[in-house]
């Protein structure tokens, strides 16, 4: 009887030791990430970076700012996530309220996770060669769309997986009422799901503002600000990378300044969202 | 006995498992009618019959007839969303929408277009929560989200959400299980005030409180329908010996 009472205790403990380790393994190279960007951006940041476009061609100037990069990153992942959106909600909401857990529906969502997991690269050399059949260049446009690809199956496997989570008494209690599919699925389940649908948002635009591979060939890169759909735009992950990859640590620094910034963008969009949503989240039924 | 729905050889089977063997039925309008029998008997298979809820049931065939005022609601012109304004739901938890007091009881008139205006509503609203006997404990609060309700609250809330589609039958599914005994008491009277204008088939499996209730029972058993009649015939002369033996507790 001891024994094992004692057995049990020394493998509890085991564990907690383990998944301590893990635990601190995880936050620490957070923190070291973030350790690691501060220490090297804030140095280099001014006011010039976040108002100006470079100075001395793209990855060579060590004068001049990056807002183009910001503007565009803005423009792409934003203009993305609202076309991803535009597909994934429906798709979602249709997959919960009409299908359900049909057949039909595990072979969309298999879909869904394959294209979850195929590399961005991918889909920029994808939407690179469509381009060159339609004849377009590369463009705020082309990267618009190979952004939207990219997002789209993220968001509605995460949305989906959300709505999948929804009471099925409280999709009755408005079916009782006489409601169709429809307006459970539109007035019930969306506002029901808001928090989640938020952040299955937030996880795809988070995904898109920080893709380099698929702009690279589809937006191209420039160093004037985005002004026109079917003109290069800059982006802050290609900024980044040509940064970082000058031999110059002054130009180098600066690639570390745009990752802060980078990083400060997914921030204020996440707690922006969030609070939005803490103010519509009152109504929802728990 | 004026009757509002006839149930006509109504079987039910989920999968191979047959649940509900060729039931004939004739619920009388503007009572209280109360299904009682052991757990398994197939009450709520029975009651998902009247609004046609059973076809939310993976895998569940339905085979019969069932007539609200004459009309099968199981015909294949039949619009499903009219049907189940027409037959309101109490379920055994109270599930208010995500969204304001004021809009879980305007929803119902909203999508139906019930209503032209926004002070007819606001009229209607009220009316429906007085009904539910809701309306003193939340005038002040009537923007507040459902949520924040108790149970108690929130099963009056559904009740008025039900009432404000204006059916002509309610069904309840064991409407008092979730409540504390005040809040269950509370809904047992209005379910008696309603009973004038509305057609009420509730299922419970407590004896006591379809004694309370009940102005007709019927006595399920297995799948079938063991006995059915007026509550003082039910209770205290039951014809079928499986009746009597569940009337005296013995399962």
């Amino acid at each position: 009887m001891k024994k094992r009472w004692a057995r049990r205790h020394i493998v509890e403990g085991i564990f907690k030791v383990l998944m301590l380790t893990s635990f601190v393994l995880v936050t620490g190279s957070l923190m070291f990430i973030l350790w690691t960007i501060m220490s090297k951006g804030f140095p280099a940041l001014s006011w010039a970076m976040l108002t100006q476009t470079p100075n001395g061609g793209y990855y060579l100037g060590k004068t001049g700012g990056i807002l183009n990069a910001i503007l565009g990153s803005l423009y792409m992942a934003g203009g993305g996530t609202l076309l991803a959106l535009l597909f994934s909600l429906p798709t979602a909401l249709y997959l919960e309220t009409y299908l359900a857990n049909s057949s039909w529906s595990q072979y969309v969502r298999l879909a869904l996770d394959i294209l979850w997991g195929i590399p961005s690269i991918v889909y920029g050399a994808f939407g690179f060669i469509f381009m060159l059949a339609i004849g377009m260049r590369a463009s705020l446009l082309g990267g618009v769309i190979a952004l939207t690809l990219l997002e789209l199956p993220i968001m509605t496997r995460a949305m989906d997986e959300v709505i999948r989570l929804m009471p099925p008494d409280l999709e009755q209690a408005a079916l009782a009422l006489g409601s169709t599919r429809l307006e459970v699925a539109l007035r019930v389940v969306t506002r029901q799901m808001l928090p989640g649908i938020v952040t299955a948002i937030l996880l795809a635009f988070g995904r898109g503002i920080g893709d380099a591979a698929s702009v690279l060939f589809t937006a191209g890169y420039t160093d004037r600000l985005p002004t026109s759909l079917l003109r290069p735009a800059a982006s802050l992950p290609l900024a980044i990378y040509f940064q970082l990859s000058m031999p110059y640590p002054e130009v180098q620094n600066r690639a570390y300044a745009a990752a802060l910034i980078l990083t400060l963008i997914v921030l204020a969009v996440s707690l922006g969202s969030r609070a939005l949503v803490r103010r519509l989240n009152k109504n929802i039924f728990r | 006995m004026d009757t509002h729905i006839q149930i006509r050889d109504l079987s039910v089977r989920y999968g191979e498992r047959p649940v509900l063997n060729k039931i004939n039925l004739d619920i009388p309008r503007g009572q209280i009618t109360v299904i009682m029998g052991p757990s398994g008997c197939g009450k709520t298979t029975l009651l998902k019959g009247l609004n046609r809820f059973l076809e939310l049931v993976d895998d569940a065939h339905v085979n019969g007839h069932v007539l609200i005022d004459g009309q099968d609601i199981y015909a294949s012109d039949v619009d499903v969303t009219e049907i189940r304004r027409n037959v309101g739901l109490l379920a055994q938890r109270p599930y208010p929408l995500p969204m304001s007091i004021y809009d879980n009881v305007a929803y119902g008139m909203r999508i139906h277009q019930m209503v032209r205006n926004g002070s007819e509503m606001d009229a209607r609203v009220k009316h429906y929560l007085e009904e539910a006997g809701l309306w003193e404990e939340v005038r002040d609060r009537l923007h507040k989200p459902a949520a924040a309700l108790s149970m108690g609250q929130q099963q009056r809330l559904c009740l008025a959400r039900g009432l404000a589609v204006n059916p002509a039958v309610l069904l309840g599914d064991e409407p008092t299980s979730a409540l504390d005994p005040i809040s269950a008491q509370h809904i047992e009277r209005r379910l008696i005030a309603l009973k004038r204008e509305y057609t009420i088939v509730l299922v419970t499996h407590i004896l006591r409180q379809a004694k309370r209730l009940a102005d007709y029972v019927i006595f399920m058993y297995l799948g079938e329908m063991v006995e059915c009649g007026s509550a003082q015939q039910v209770f205290e002369q039951p014809q079928q010996e499986r009746t009597r033996a569940y009337l005296a507790g013995q399962f």
